[in-house]
Parts: C-alpha cells; sequence; structure tokens
C-alpha cells in the first residue's frame, strides 16, 4: 500500500479520483482551491478520464453537480464558506432531486467580518437540506470518507448527495501521512455508478423535479427525503464495516476515545478533536476519568448511539466551532435535545463555543473545561455556555480597537 | 432561407408534441410559440426550466412533455443545461450510452430569468461555448407572481410595481445584443403569430451547434391586460408596428427576416392592452407617445432607411 505526506486537499482529491468520477464541476475559493486544481492536472495528463467544467458560480456549480447526476455520472465537486452558502438554494434544490454526489466542503468562517480562516457555519447551514455530512479529523478519514460517501450517496435506500467535510487550513493544508488505496480495490469498493431510474435518455423520457400542487405530494417527497436520510445511518454501519474489512481502518458513526468508562467526556467535531485527545492523555494520566465522542455524521444525526455513549455519564462538555446568533452552540442544542428525557442522561451537559474563524483551543484551555466539567458534576448545576476567550486576547483586541478608532479621528471621520 | 422545408403554411408540422390541458392562462402567447418551437425542434430534448409561468406545465403526476424535463431554479437553469450536455458527452465518451441516445439540452424560462436574475449562469454557459438552446417566452414581466416588472418590460407599461402615472421609467433591455455581442451561434427574435417566420428559425437552430437564443414575444392576455382571443392580433400588431422586430444572429451578421412595409403607428399595438391604457385615459400622454414611436423610428431609419 502506497503511504504519502499530503494535504486534506489532496486527501480529497485521492478520493475523488479512487472513486472513479466521472465529472467536475468546479468554482475557486480558498481553501479548496488546491483540491480542484489537482483534479484539473489529473485530467490534463489522462491520470483521470471525465470532464472538468468550470462554471461561474457555486450556485451554477451545484446546479450542474446535480443535472449531471440525474443525467447519470458520477460527479465530485468541492466548496467551502460564502462558495456553499451562494450555492445554497441549488443545495437544498439537489437534495430534492435525489441526485446522488458528492461534495467536499472545506470549512471556513463566514462573513462578516470576513475570513480566511476556519469554523464549522458554513457546513451547518446547510444542516437541514438533505444532504448526508460526514465531518472528518485527519487527512486519512478525508480521502477515506469520499469512497465511503459514494456508497451512501447511491445506495438505492438513500439516493441523497453528500458532503465531506474538512476543516479549513488545520486540515486543507497540513500534510499527514495518508494510506492511498490500491485503485482497484477502491473501484471495487465503490462500485459502477448506477444512476438507476434517474438519467435522461432519448429512448425513455423523464420528467425530474417537477412542480407539486398542495401540501400532500410535498409532504410525501420532503418526508421520504427524511426517511432515507434516517435509512443512511445503517446503510453507514454497513459501508464502514466493509470498508474496514477491505482496508483495515474503521471510520464509525461516532468515533469513541477513552470514553467507555468516562465520567466526563468532550463532546466535539473536526478536527480539533485531535487536540482534545492530547487532552484526554494527559488528564488521565493525572487521574481524570475523562474521554471524547466525535460523532462523525451529523445529519443523519446518530441520536441513538449517542445516547448510548452519553448514557450514566456526570457531565459533558460539547465545544462548537460555531454559533448559531441568538441560541448558541448547535451541536450542543442538537445533543441535548435527544438527550432530554432519556432516564440515563447525564444531568450536565455544558456548552463552549470556541474555535470560531480559525482560533485555536489550546491544551490549557480544554483543561479548563475539564474542571469545570468536575465541579458541575459534583454540584449538577450546569454552568452558563461559554465562549473561550481569553484576558490576554481581550487585551489584544482593545488595543485593535484603540487603533482603528485612532485611525479614524486623525482622518477626521465621524466615529 | 432558400433551404427551409417551410415554405408555406402548410408545410408546418402538425404533430403536437406538447400536450394539450396545461395550466397556462388561456390565450398565452409563450405556449402558443412554445407549441410550435417544440414541434419543429422535436423531442430528442430535455427542458431545464427555470421558475417561472411554464414550470406549471409539468405538476406532478403529468407532463405535457412527450421529451424529457427538469425543473432548476429561477437562477441557473442554463448551468443545469451545461450538467446535462457535459453528462450527455462523458456518457458517450466512456462508451455507456450509444450516440442514437443523445438529447438536446434546452433551456426555457420567462424573460425576468433570462434578462437578469439567469444572467451570469447564461453568461457563463456563452463563454464556455455550451451547446444548448435557450428558449426565452418574453411576456415583459414577472408573470407567475402577478406581472411585476422585469427588466424586459417596456418604458410606459404599467405593471403591478409600476403603477404611477408613467408606468416603468425604465427601457427594455436589449436581450438580443447582448447575446450578439458575445458571438454565440445563434440569435433570433420569434413570436407566435408568426409561425412561419418562426419555424424557419427553429429549422435553422436545430443545425446549429453552440449556444443558441430564441426569444418570442409572448403576448401575455392576464399580465397586459387584453381578452384571450386577441392574442395572436396583438402580436401580428407587435411585428406590423415595428416594436418587434423580427431579426436573426449567425456567422457573424444580424439579419431582418421580416421588414414591416408601411409600420403602423405603435398606438394601434399600444391602445389595445390594458398595461398602457393610462397612455390614452384620462387624458393622452402625448410625450410618452412620441417618445415610444421615436425609438421604434429610430431604430428601424437604419434598417429600411425610413
Ligand atoms: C430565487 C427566486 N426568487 C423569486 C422567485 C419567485 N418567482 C417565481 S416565478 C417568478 C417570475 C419569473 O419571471 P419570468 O422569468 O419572467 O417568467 P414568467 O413568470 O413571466 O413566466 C418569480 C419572481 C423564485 N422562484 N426564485
Ligand atoms: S401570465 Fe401570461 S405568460 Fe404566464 S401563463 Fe398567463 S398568459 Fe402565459
Amino acid at each position: 500500500m502506497n503511504r504519502q505526506l499530503m494535504t486534506g486537499n489532496a486527501a480529497a482529491a485521492w478520493g475523488a479520483r479512487l472513486a472513479d468520477i466521472d465529472y467536475v464541476p468546479a468554482f475557486p475559493i480558498t481553501p479548496q482551491t488546491e483540491i480542484i486544481e489537482t483534479l484539473s492536472s489529473w485530467f490534463d495528463s489522462g491520470a483521470m478520464q471525465g470532464r472538468m467544467t468550470v462554471l461561474e458560480s457555486e450556485h451554477s456549480m451545484i446546479t450542474a453537480a446535480g443535472a449531471a447526476a440525474a443525467t447519470g455520472v458520477r460527479v465530485f465537486t468541492a466548496t467551502s464558506s460564502q462558495g456553499l452558502l451562494h450555492a445554497m438554494e441549488m443545495i437544498y434544490t439537489v437534495a430534492g432531486w435525489r441526485a446522488p454526489f458528492v461534495l467536499v466542503n472545506v470549512s471556513r468562517g463566514l462573513s462578516a467580518p470576513i475570513t480566511l480562516e476556519p469554523d464549522h457555519n458554513d457546513v451547518l447551514a446547510a444542516r437541514d437540506s438533505g444532504f448526508l455530512q460526514l465531518h472528518c479529523s485527519t487527512c486519512q478519514e478525508v480521502l477515506d470518507s469520499v469512497l465511503m460517501a459514494y456508497r451512501l450517496a447511491e445506495h438505492a435506500e438513500v439516493r441523497l448527495p453528500v458532503i465531506v467535510n474538512q476543516d479549513g487550513f488545520y486540515l486543507s493544508f497540513t500534510r499527514e501521512p495518508v494510506q492511498i488505496p490500491d485503485q482497484d480495490q477502491a473501484k471495487a469498493f465503490v462500485g459502477p455508478y448506477d444512476g438507476a431510474n434517474i438519467r435522461f435518455r432519448a429512448s425513455m423520457p423523464e420528467s425530474q423535479a417537477v412542480a407539486v400542487l398542495g401540501g400532500s405530494p410535498y409532504s410525501y417527497f420532503r418526508y421520504e427525503c427524511h426517511l432515507a436520510m434516517q435509512q443512511a445511518l445503517s446503510v453507514y454501519a454497513e459501508v464502514a464495516e466493509e470498508f474496514e474489512q477491505r482496508f483495515g481502518r474503521y471510520h464509525g458513526i461516532i468515533e469513541s476515545f477513552q470514553a467507555e468508562d468516562a465520567d466526563y467526556l468532550y463532546v466535539m467535531m473536526g478536527c480539533f478533536a485531535t487536540k482534545a485527545k492530547q487532552a484526554v492523555l494527559s488528564l488521565r494520566e493525572a487521574g481524570v476519568k475523562i474521554g471524547l465522542l466525535r460523532p462523525r455524521l451529523l445529519r443523519p444525526f446518530p441520536a441513538q448511539q449517542l445516547i448510548d455513549a452519553c448514557a450514566g455519564k456526570k457531565a459533558l462538555a460539547v465545544i462548537d466551532q460555531n454559533l448559531s446568533m441568538g441560541k448558541g452552540g448547535v451541536l450542543h442544542a442538537e445533543l441535548t435535545s435527544v438527550l432530554y428525557g432519556q432516564s440515563d442522561a447525564p444531568p450536565v451537559v455544558a456548552s463552549f463555543i470556541g474555535g470560531l474563524g480559525g482560533r485555536d483551543i489550546s491544551q490549557e484551555e480544554f483543561f479548563r473545561i475539564a474542571e469545570v466539567l468536575q465541579i458541575a458534576g459534583k454540584s449538577g448545576q450546569t454552568p452558563q455556555p461559554r465562549l473561550l476567550y481569553t484576558q490576554e486576547e481581550w487585551t489584544e483586541f482593545k488595543k485593535l480597537q484603540s487603533i482603528a478608532v485612532y485611525e479614524r479621528h486623525e482622518q477626521k471621520e465621524q466615529p | 432561407m432558400s433551404e427551409t422545408i417551410y415554405r408555406r403554411m402548410k408545410d408546418l408540422p402538425s404533430t403536437h408534441l406538447l400536450g394539450a390541458g396545461t395550466a397556462t392562462c388561456a390565450g398565452c402567447g409563450g405556449l402558443q410559440a412554445l407549441h410550435q418551437i417544440y414541434d419543429v425542434f422535436g423531442d430528442k430534448t430535455v427542458f431545464i426550466n427555470a421558475a417561472g409561468c411554464m414550470t406549471l406545465l409539468s405538476v406532478y403526476p403529468f407532463t405535457p412533455f412527450s421529451g424529457s424535463w427538469l425543473y432548476t431554479a429561477m437562477g441557473s437553469a442554463p448551468a443545469g443545461a451545461q450538467g446535462v450536455r457535459d453528462a450527455l458527452d462523458i456518457l458517450q465518451a466512456k462508451k455507456r450510452m450509444p450516440a442514437s441516445e443523445d438529447l438536446t439540452a434546452v433551456v426555457l424560462s420567462g424573460d425576468g430569468s433570462a434578462y437578469g436574475m439567469g444572467v451570469s449562469s447564461t453568461s457563463g454557459a456563452i463563454d464556455r461555448n455550451l451547446d444548448f438552446l435557450y428558449i426565452c417566452y418574453d411576456n415583459e414581466g414577472y408573470g407567475n407572481t402577478g406581472q411585476q416588472f422585469s427588466c424586459a418590460t417596456p418604458h410606459g407599461a404599467k405593471t403591478a410595481t409600476s403603477t404611477g402615472a408613467s408606468g416603468y421609467p425604465g427601457f427594455k433591455k436589449d436581450l438580443f445584443s447582448l447575446w450578439v455581442a458575445n458571438k454565440p451561434a445563434y440569435v433570433a427574435t420569434v413570436i407566435g403569430s408568426e409561425p412561419l417566420d418562426l419555424a424557419r428559425k427553429v429549422e435553422k437552430a436545430k443545425k446549429i451547434k453552440g449556444p443558441r437564443l430564441l426569444i418570442a414575444l409572448a403576448p401575455c392576455p392576464t399580465g397586459w391586460g387584453f381578452d384571450p382571443e386577441q392574442s395572436s392580433e396583438i402580436g401580428k400588431l407587435a411585428v406590423k408596428t415595428g416594436i418587434w422586430p423580427l431579426k436573426e444572429y449567425s456567422d457573424g451578421q444580424v439579419v431582418h427576416s421580416k421588414i414591416p412595409k408601411n409600420r403602423l403607428p405603435v398606438e394601434d399595438y399600444l391602445q389595445r392592452q390594458g398595461r398602457f391604457a393610462h397612455l390614452f385615459k384620462p387624458q393622452r400622454n402625448e410625450a410618452l407617445l412620441q417618445g415610444i414611436q421615436r425609438r421604434i423610428d429610430d431604430y428601424w431609419r437604419d434598417i429600411d432607411g425610413t
């Protein structure tokens, strides 16, 4: 087996190449560009057979992706942040078409203020669209997840598009050792594209995505999507098992790290979970029984798996790299909603918001969160949601503000 | 157009590829044009539709199309055509589909999409030299949402969002020139009330590859305010008054296919429609009427030398 140092972006491109895709509609956005540049060079060199079309926007890119998948070819595309939002109308639309394809999102914070650095608000904006969501924490997982995503997307009982998410910069531009599966083995795993009943042919006229009148057919089709999405959980479990048999790597619905005997858990998605694991190791040495849960699937939401994994714990800390304005952390809300009413649910589910716009989460902060959890676990009192932000950051930011205000006064502008 | 098979009215196809009983308004000029275009172009097509009146042609579980259909959204139907075209090409290149199964990607949208929201997507498709046919039925407003003005609305027309004494203050955008400036394969204006002219242009568009546009002026009884039975009459007047020039662009040249002799005054067209009633009652808006006429005269001066 071929092992190489590669970025998350290169891993995503390798996933697409090994899945034997036919078509890449594309539009550039940082930090996703390396993915399409890599694929473009492979099409040019003949390493890949198929076509790349550069569209004039992500709205068009996703339209073309859905239309091509509905015509009968295997489609891969990638975007990030504002691109995903620009395409949002079509994200919902192509999911409603039941067009099976894979979209890698390289997470990046949303405007305004504009930033290039990552958090998860972009991908979470697509949460209710009908796209499945797989969240990765290593470059290897990115490659493997793309392969698995095609199996999910094209499965007869699912037939929905999939987003494979990786964190911008932290994964997209970080080189890690990645095993590249053998092309034939990957091809055998993914299988040939089966457009089944969705394709346009002269001999077989089809009408897709026609209008409906009245709520009853509408409800029917929307609910069908929901059921297919739920069905995807058991399909995922099968796919993950088969993947392990073939390639020796297991990517479960939830990654569970030292969680079984733990009293306390960090619950989080994405690559910062690897930092949390480091904190778990240190804390375990110090005698704190803490572990980590990392849901890899956000949609469909693995409710029962999370309920089971959290059962009997003293306290959880959900660390969200996102902020739902006026509400708080999205994963926190998702998790508490399924834990509610469960007899052995943890009494404390604390919410922490961190890592917005690329802000790091330090080991000290993970330790501090563990302290808060232990105190809360004893008292049974859930602490107020908290934004991870240090005194030092506050001082630094105040400095920036004073410069901005000073400059404005110098130029005799109204504040 | 010497090589046309459509010399007389009886040469026109009577296939009725588009089924009857659709949900459009009685007398819809857009539907009239679509019927004719479809019959000449044939049903080895996949229509890629943008939001508008024609979206309600296919309502689950029925469709009047004997070919294929895909509804996209208001802003990106040409990108849908791109995806379908690319996929069909790939399938043939990889020998997963015989060439006999090939289809033409046909975008179907109203003016709101073609002149406005869909321009970015259209522009991209032209840049990429996409092989597709774009049919725009131009009812000069957002018809489906109740005839608000679009950038295809003519100067002075009353719409649901230009209700003032002078109607729509803007001027109809020149979509024909917008396309022509980018040197596509083919562009033509048509109207359902001139079926021979329309059939010849569709016949031509069918033989050409690349980005092709047909703009069909679509007299709209509901939005324009006239009796449905007058639809063809209004269409004919649009041509006879010169307000809707019938022309085509191919091989780098614009040619008028029908130059109205003894052009009628534009008033003959305007006063038949409720959307222009305020130009005549309670009193004539002479300045506006003259302005409209002058712009038509200016247009034709270079063409017919009047
Ligand atoms: C993004 C978006 N905005 C608004 C609408 C609402 N809408 C549906 S049809 C329509 C009018 C379309 O006008 P036009 O393209 O001229 O077609 P017509 O309705 O006249 O057939 C509008 C505004 C929509 N479907 N999508
Ligand atoms: S509103 Fe006008 S364009 Fe729309 S269906 Fe009715 S007549 Fe046709």
